[in-house]
């Protein structure tokens, strides 16, 4: 075990990635003289030449398009968007041609890329650089959205990715960056998608991904002694691992959703629909939700804080699901 | 507003578990309607209300057990409409309501709705605990070993099949009930016995005839008629038909005759029927079939319990000659049957076969004396000589 920051495990695996491969590179604004605007990809210009570190202009639409034609050209692509918002900007590529080609081209074409993208709340960078999307684009058939929480699966999801025939959406959480984690030393790969149970429990099953991982597991430790909370980091968005979601709520016949994304149409509300559909019998309470704020997320970091779940509120809604008994 | 109080249901009766209500707040009750169950050492009785109006509060909850006495439910009744009665017992007519027909919607989460299922327990019964008051797994389970607990109608119907196995709570419960009532009687009671042989040929030959002219589901038995004697001759010897309270004799109109029915899994119960004297005797006969039936189920009515006021005990099927019966108190009179047999019977000079019955009649000597038990014992053997008067 070896204590590094997730900052540092996705540099490590796009370095690593850029040396296995002769056809990875890395493109994105910021990315090779700055360093990338999360110092992922510090150092990388200088080791790998602007070839293969590539700084790209102010339009997210470009580059993404460019990096579509690269990957069906054979290259294996890495796109580095600043944030979730600004991904909006290429959501025509991604969305209308990366995620349709393999279908429209009767199986021809595959797009190998990965694009990797800051998401979420927490650095107090307003309204629009701190919003999570990744709910929206698990919404599109074609496209792969995975989650890294923790410094395992942000060291090695990557490599799945770029092993993935098909375009894979990697969401990094801006306040993880600098959160510090035990790598497994003794992993050398992980499965690109696949819930991961990271605490078993008995009376209730926390459903969540991303940066609500870690505060759901502190809300479990806290109520450790009155509720015994399963925590499920789903990993992968799109597709769900629906078996693992499953079969945790039929042992703890409890479920709470914890989604930093807004509640109406997002990805709680499909998790959820998912429970009524195939294990409503199983409920022993109505599935609830923890999730962000209906409003643009604020600047100020008390507002910051209140927009989105935190550790208390995850609290808060598990000792209302399970009632009285416990 | 008035009180809706646990009634005695026997007069070994000290306290009842609210098992079940089958009103809410703001229900309209009817005077006769079943408005609980509640369960005694004797089984689980419906109980009805005798008076109309709206159910403002429930003031004790399922599962709780309290002193009789206790008020149960506070009500706002029609006063003053119904004609004015003496509340006691009356026929009951209605049928116990049954679940689908009590307006109450219950919040209990699915995965609780399939395990109550599953086990048996009625949710209405059960107190949530989940989010909002909602029934949830726990809540049905915690029931479901309570109920375990407590014997249940259900357990004493098992205990008919299955007296080994299940039965040993209940009829524990029962026999102590059944020795508490029978130490009282032979404590406070000064017992007097009487006993009297009747030529029931008659009779016999009677009910011969009347059941060779209808289905074989309605036949009679000889303890209608018998009943239906029994009845007529108590309405001329009212020093029998009442109860002992308060170190005085309470005489009853109404002449209501329980049945002690045994139960097979240990212990006994009686309930009555009411009115047995205006009764016809296929009535007395139909209603007597019911009444076995649901005793031996554990689904007796409060009025049943609680409105005897004179006490049948026949053996005569299990072979028996003559019972020499234990009055229950706060009855005075006792009437025992034995069996029906063909004996010899000597009539003006010459002895002959005829079918004999063996009546005794146990009484209160605080009440009556032996001539007046002789009058009632010469009343109804009378009355069985002329069968197709009854």
């Amino acid at each position: 075990m070896k204590e590094i920051t997730y900052r540092e495990a996705c540099h490590d695996a796009v370095r690593s990635a850029l040396l296995a491969d002769e056809r990875v590179f890395l493109i994105g604004e910021d990315v090779g003289s700055y360093g990338g605007c999360y110092a992922v990809s510090r150092g990388m210009l200088s080791e790998f030449g602007p070839q293969r570190v590539r700084d790209a202009p102010l339009s997210e639409s470009a580059f993404v398009g460019a990096a579509i034609g690269a990957a069906m050209a054979g290259m294996r692509p890495i796109v580095e968007l600043m944030t979730v918002n600004f991904s909006l900007l290429a959501l025509d590529q991604i969305v209308n041609n990366a995620a349709t080609l393999l279908h429209m081209s009767g199986g021809q074409i595959n797009v190998p890329l990965v694009i990797r993208m800051a998401t979420g709340a927490g650095r107090q960078l307003a309204a629009q650089h701190s919003h999570s999307w990744e709910g929206w684009y698990a919404h599109i058939p074609g496209l792969k959205i995975v989650t890294p929480s923790n410094v395992d699966d942000a060291r090695w999801m990557l490599q799945a990715a770029l092993a993935d025939p098909d375009p894979v959406l990697i969401f990094e959480h801006v306040n993880l960056y600098n959160e510090k984690g035990a790598l497994n030393e003794s992993l050398t790969a992980v499965p690109l998608t696949g819930a991961a149970i990271r605490r078993t429990g008995n009376d209730l099953s926390i459903i969540t991904y991303g940066a609500c991982v870690n505060k759901s597991l502190r809300a479990a430790t806290e109520l450790a002694e009155k509720i015994s909370c399963e925590v499920i980091d789903l990993r992968s968005l799109r597709p769900l691992d629906e078996a693992t979601i499953l079969a945790s709520v039929r042992k703890t016949s409890r479920a709470l959703i914890v989604d930093e994304g807004w509640r109406s149409g997002g990805i709680g509300a499909e998790i959820s629909a998912r429970l009524m559909e195939q294990a409503f019998y199983d409920l022993d309470a109505p599935v609830a939700r923890v999730c962000g704020a209906e409003v643009p997320i604020p600047y100020p970091k008390h507002l910051e804080d209140a927009a989105i779940p935190q550790v208390a509120s995850i609290k808060k809604a598990a000792e209302t699901l399970v009632g009285s008994h416990e | 507003m008035s009180d809706f109080l646990m009634p005695m249901l026997g007069a070994d009766m000290e306290k009842g578990t609210l098992v079940k209500w089958f009103i809410t707040p703001g229900a309209h009750v009817n005077r006769g309607d079943v408005v609980a169950d509640v369960e005694t050492d004797k089984g689980v009785i419906a109980v009805e209300i005798w008076q109309s109006g709206d159910i403002e509060q429930i003031l004790v909850e399922p599962g709780q057990e309290v002193a009789v006495g206790t008020v149960l439910a506070k009500m706002r009744s029609v006063a003053d409409k119904e004609r004015p009665s003496v509340p006691g017992p009356k026929i009951i007519e209605q049928p116990m309501p049954s679940e689908a027909e009590i307006p109450q919607r219950v919040h209990a989460s699915p995965l609780a709705k399939r395990i109550a299922e599953d086990l048996g327990v009625d949710l209405i019964k059960i107190k949530g605990t989940g989010p909002n008051g909602a029934i949830t797994r726990a809540d049905v389970e915690g029931a479901a070993k309570r109920l375990k607990e407590i014997p249940q109608p259900t357990v004493i119907a098992e205990a008919v099949a299955a007296p080994v196995t299940t039965g040993v709570a209940s009829s524990d419960q029962m026999r102590r009930a059944v020795a508490a009532a029978m130490v009282r009687s032979k404590r406070d009671i000064p017992h007097y016995y009487l006993q009297t042989d009747v030529n029931v040929q008659k009779l016999m030959s009677w009910l011969t005839e009347e059941n060779r002219r209808i289905p074989v589901t309605e036949r009679i038995l000889a303890i209608a008629p018998i009943m239906k004697a029994i009845a007529l001759g108590l309405r001329e010897s009212p020093e029998f038909n009442g109860f002992y309270k308060d170190g005085a004799f309470q005489p009853q109109s109404d002449i209501n005759l329980g049945m002690i029915i045994s139960l097979r899994g240990g212990g006994l119960v009686a309930p009555g029927i009411t009115a047995v004297d205006v009764a016809s005797v296929p009535e007395i006969m139909s209603r007597l079939r019911d009444l076995i039936e649901r005793g031996r189920r554990g689904k007796l009515r409060s009025s049943e319990i609680t409105s005897p006021t004179v006490t049948i005990s026949s053996l005569g099927e299990q072979g028996v000659d003559v019972v020499y019966g234990v009055i229950y108190p706060p009855q005075v009179a006792l009437v025992g049957l034995g069996g029906i047999r063909e004996r010899p019977w000597a009539d003006s000079g010459m002895v002959g076969a005829a079918h004999q019955l063996t009546i005794t009649v146990s009484a209160d000597h605080r009440v009556s004396d032996g001539h007046l038990g002789s009058r009632l014992l010469n009343r109804i053997s009378e009355l069985l000589q002329n069968p197709e008067a009854l």
